[in-house]
């Protein structure tokens, strides 16, 4: 299966991955409109760390915690990629306690969200990979 | 082809079902469920009260989860269990017999023998959608609530219904809130902010007595209420696994591949014990992400296979009116504490160079990352230290740790 990678050693911390996220997930068609002035709620994260940076997303893990520990059987594996029903979800925030990656975060609903590789939404595969300009996020099957 | 058969319809046997699934698609399997619905998710009977859910939406399985797994479900109760024989018994006579038995029976309420309490007309437990259901049609905007347990059950009933309630008072023996997972200055945090949202406390005092709608305290205080909620805690549901011989402490003993002291019969999830790896002793671990990964390795185990879990500790995500408080492992006395204030409570507690539990209040984000450090017991410096006590970050791993957990499969 395809997932997002990192080659860290790419990575120039500009943070497009992040505005490119928030964008494709806002369902809105101009990125002034959807992102100015307003809190955004990007599902990759830039880190950085003495000088090093990277795009941390979520991993869509084989056997995933977040999946198991979700109080409201709210996620589930769809063909490998690990979703959130929002519907579902509670705003509990027990798979952000649980998640290895610091890969989920309440979206402006206080519903968790976190990467789905921009399958349901208009982009149709990962905005974050598509804008990157040096290649530091990939999308492959490794 | 193997008979299997789990008593109880909770987390813990939808994980025993997934578990057996995963590896046997072929045999029998059959679940009796006591109470009478298809697997829900109980923590959310508050969430329900509170309008954040509704009785589909709070389904912990689809619809056709039964049929799609080819399980057959009995609505009954279980009351006799015969090793030898391999045989279980349901309060309508009826006979089930098996290969392998699941127990995922999870816990029920802990009531004390409080002196007049059959005079109490409008009272319940907070553990089972019939109880949310039953507390829903008793309550009216006038109801005065009285709450016995400011435990996270007592106070989940809390936040549910404050929107619906005319006034809600808790009370319970011990002097603050959470006790079991919080230490007294992260409680006040937490009662602070639940009593801005109209909950009033009684704490340190319970009730001794009930007379109709009067409860009696213990510091001689008298408190007029018209619902009474009893959550002063939970006992597992272990008279089953007696019965069968089964080794039972606080909950019936397992080991680290969920087989009870019986061979052939195995258990999961709140009515178990098995071993808490934050501390290294046997401990119930009563939470509903413990109850699914004991149900599926059990599941698994019961069809051959071999799952056993060694890093299982407590760990709770609780929120109150937008607070939220996250929390794993253990807080020994002799630990060194990091702390941060700079926004809410961070607390990291570290023994012998491994982070070994943490209580964050308020900014949770990424706690995930201090989860996993404590579970993989990952050797950790003063540096790291420093940098964690302000934000979890996988800065804290050697670069080609790092690229192994972002650059390949997990
Ligand atoms: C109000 C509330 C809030 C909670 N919030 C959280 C939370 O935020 N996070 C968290 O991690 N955990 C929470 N929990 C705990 C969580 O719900 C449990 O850990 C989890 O449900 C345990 O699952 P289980 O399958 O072991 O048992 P249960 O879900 O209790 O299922 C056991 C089932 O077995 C049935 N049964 C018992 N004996 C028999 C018998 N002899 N025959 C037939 N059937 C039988 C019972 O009727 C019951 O339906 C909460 C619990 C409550 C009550
Ligand atoms: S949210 Fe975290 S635990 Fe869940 S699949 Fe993604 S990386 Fe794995
Ligand atoms: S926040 Fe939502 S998705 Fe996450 S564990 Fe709670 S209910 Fe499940």
């Amino acid at each position: 299966m395809k997932r997002v990678y990192v080659n860290e050693e790419w990575c120039l911390g500009c943070r497009l991955c992040e505005y490119n996220c928030a964008f494709a997930n806002s369902g809105l068609d101009d990125m002034v409109k959807a992102l100015k002035g307003k809190p955004i709620f990007p599902r990759v994260h830039i880190e950085e760390d003495c000088g090093i940076t990277y795009a941390v997303s979520c991993r869509h893990c084989t056997d995933p915690l977040c999946v198991k520990s979700c109080i409201a059987g709210a996620i589930s594996i769809e063909e490998g990629v690990v979703k959130i029903d929002k519907n579902k979800c509670v705003g509990c925030l027990t798979c952000v306690l649980v998640c290895p990656y610091g890969a989920v975060a309440p979206g402006p609903s206080g519903a968790a969200q976190k990467c789905e590789l921009c399958l349901q939404n208009s982009c149709g595969a990962p905005a974050c990979v598509t804008g990157c300009p040096n290649n530091a996020i990939v999308y492959e099957e490794r | 082809m193997s008979e299997y058969l789990i008593i109880g319809n909770g987390t813990a046997a939808a994980g025993c079902i997934e578990g057996i699934r995963s590896r046997d698609s072929e045999s029998s399997i059959t679940v009796v469920s006591a109470e009478e619905h298809h697997v829900y998710s109980r923590p959310l009977i508050s969430y329900y009260l509170e309008g954040k859910t509704d009785l589909d939406r709070m389904l912990y399985r689809p619809r056709d989860f039964y049929e799609k797994n080819g399980v057959r479900l009995i609505f009954g109760k279980a009351v006799k269990c015969d090793a030898k024989k391999r045989t279980v018994t349901l309060a309508d006579k009826q006979k089930l017999s098996f290969d392998k038995l699941c127990l995922c029976t999870g816990s029920s309420p802990f009531v004390p023998p409080f002196e007049g309490l059959e005079t109490v007309e409008k009272r319940f437990a907070f553990m089972t959608l019939d109880d949310s259901l039953a507390l829903e049609k008793a309550l009216t905007p006038e109801s005065r609530v009285l709450i016995v347990g400011a435990g996270l059950i007592g106070l989940k009933c809390a936040e549910g219904i404050a929107e619906r309630a005319g006034s809600i008072t808790v009370c319970d023996l011990a002097d603050r809130v959470l006790s079991s997972i919080l230490d007294s200055e992260c409680a006040a945090v937490m009662q602070a902010h639940l009593e801005k949202h109209g909950i009033s406390f009684m704490l340190g005092d319970t009730a001794v007595r009930f007379d109709g709608s009067r409860a009696y305290m213990k510091s001689g205080a008298e408190v007029d209420f018209d619902i009474l909620v009893l959550a002063v805690g939970v006992r597992a549901e272990t008279a089953l696994a007696s019965q069968a011989g089964c080794e039972v402490n606080r909950g019936i003993i397992i080991d680290n591949k969920m087989q009870t002291t019986v061979p052939g019969i195995f258990a999961a999830g709140d009515c178990s014990e098995g071993f808490d790896s934050s501390t290294g002793s046997r401990r119930v671990l009563a939470i509903l992400p413990n109850a699914y990964m004991q149900g599926r390795a059990a599941g698994i185990n019961m069809a051959g296979g071999s799952s056993a879990l060694d890093d299982l500790m407590p760990m709770n995500s609780i929120g109150f009116f937008g607070l939220h408080c996250a929390t794993a492992g253990a807080y020994p006395q002799d630990a060194e504490v990091f702390e941060d204030r700079s926004a809410g409570i961070r607390r990291l507690y570290v023994r012998d160079g491994r982070l070994c539990g943490f209580i964050v209040i308020g900014d949770v984000s990424r706690a995930g990352i201090y989860t996993s450090l404590v579970r993989e017991k990952t050797p950790l410096d003063e540096a790291d230290m420093d940098k964690l006590k302000k934000f979890p970050s996988l800065a804290v791993f050697l670069p080609e740790t790092r690229r192994k957990k972002l650059g390949g499969v997990v």
